[in-house]
């Protein structure tokens, strides 16, 4: 995958805004089952990537996706902070580790599996790796950029019936069921923002 | 809130340092008094709680300030309570140089009887496997 500046800036804006527009929402599914503040958390992190998204998007896309992760754990915090941050410089380290035969799916495959290590989750756990896991699988069969989006919304919509079992919606129990987790939520938007800019700007 | 040193640690630094992390600035504070009344300043402690912006949460930069300011060459023991309060201190400890990772641990134990039977632990010299197996005692298997 080859992206020029020009677009990685513009993915870092329309990240950026995606998040701004459903912050709300983002808190408001975190305090039904955790401490509310992961949309406040989101916005801090994307906040400080859109401040340095020029010379963020002047770096190889390796160094730059290092760099997106390194700035996200520095001020998302919360829980989601360390688990985007890894997803973020695991997928950097693993391309620029790849040198030319970069293989976009198996450096994602191998940053979604330091997220889960990072978490100690797995699918079924109700976090963002039920998103990232089957995001990860329709991108090895080279779906569409839609046909991932979707896949992605689908997916977080699916953790309402999971109960949480990571992270502090596990202590409610059988009660985190029914509301969907929002770390899968956001990892969904980001997903469905990311790949409607890369069908409209760049058909794969 | 960014990370305090308790007290001034200088004459201690013999002895295994101890980091307290937690989401609440207040818990922080209020679990390193009760460790600073055990064992005085004969032990490097530090502490942080909140996230950037001072509101309940943990940030990476403040827990690695707060490493830095109970650092030993005995090695630091770093107490936290809930699961962001964990990774985030991960991710800390991973952004050192690793001769220094490896010495710094993030015990598996209740965040104020932890800290509090670690300093006990520390103040009296012993090793940094030790300090943490002895707070990691409270923990059920």
């Amino acid at each position: 995958m080859h992206l020029a500046a020009a677009d990685l800036a513009a993915l870092i804006a329309l990240c950026r805004a995606e998040i701004d527009r459903h912050g709300a929402h983002l808190s408001a599914l975190d305090s039904a089952i955790g401490d509310g503040d992961h949309g406040a958390n989101m916005r801090r992190g994307l906040e400080a990537v859109f401040a340095e998204r020029d010379s963020i998007a002047r770096l190889p896309l390796p160094a730059a996706l290092e760099k997106i992760g390194l700035v996200l754990v520095m001020n998302i915090g919360g829980a989601a902070g360390p688990l985007y941050g890894t997803l973020l410089m695991e997928l950097g380290r693993g391309l620029a580790a790849q040198g030319c035969g970069e293989d976009f799916a198996a450096a994602l495959e191998r940053a979604v599996a330091a997220v889960a290590r990072r978490g100690r989750s797995g699918p079924g756990d109700k976090t963002l790796l039920d998103v990232l896991y089957p995001v990860q699988a329709e991108i090895v069969r080279r779906s569409a950029p839609g046909h991932i989006a979707a896949c992605a919304r689908s997916a977080a919509q699916s953790t309402q019936a999971m109960q949480a079992r990571r992270g502090r919606a596990s202590f409610l129990g059988a009660r985190s069921i029914g509301h969907e987790d929002p770390g899968a939520s956001s990892c969904a938007l980001l997903t469905a923002a990311i790949c409607g800019y890369l069908a409209e700007h760049r058909p794969l | 809130m960014n990370a305090r040193a308790a007290q001034p640690s200088a004459p201690a630094a013999a002895n295994v340092g101890i980091v307290i992390v937690s989401h609440s600035p207040l818990v922080a504070k209020g679990a390193a008094d009760m460790v600073r009344q055990m064992v005085g300043d004969c032990v490097p402690l530090a502490f942080t709680g909140g996230n950037a912006e001072g509101g309940l949460g943990t940030h990476v930069a403040g827990i690695a300030a707060a490493i830095e300011a109970a650092w030993s060459e005995a090695g630091v023991a770093v107490f936290v309570d809930l699961g962001g309060a964990e990774t985030n201190s991960e991710m800390a400890v991973e952004r050192l140089d690793p001769a220094r990772a490896a010495r710094v641990a993030i015990c598996n134990a209740p965040l104020v009887e932890g800290a509090v039977i670690a300093a006990a632990e520390a103040s009296g010299g012993s090793s940094l496997a030790k300090v943490v197996a002895t707070a990691e005692e409270l923990s059920p298997r």
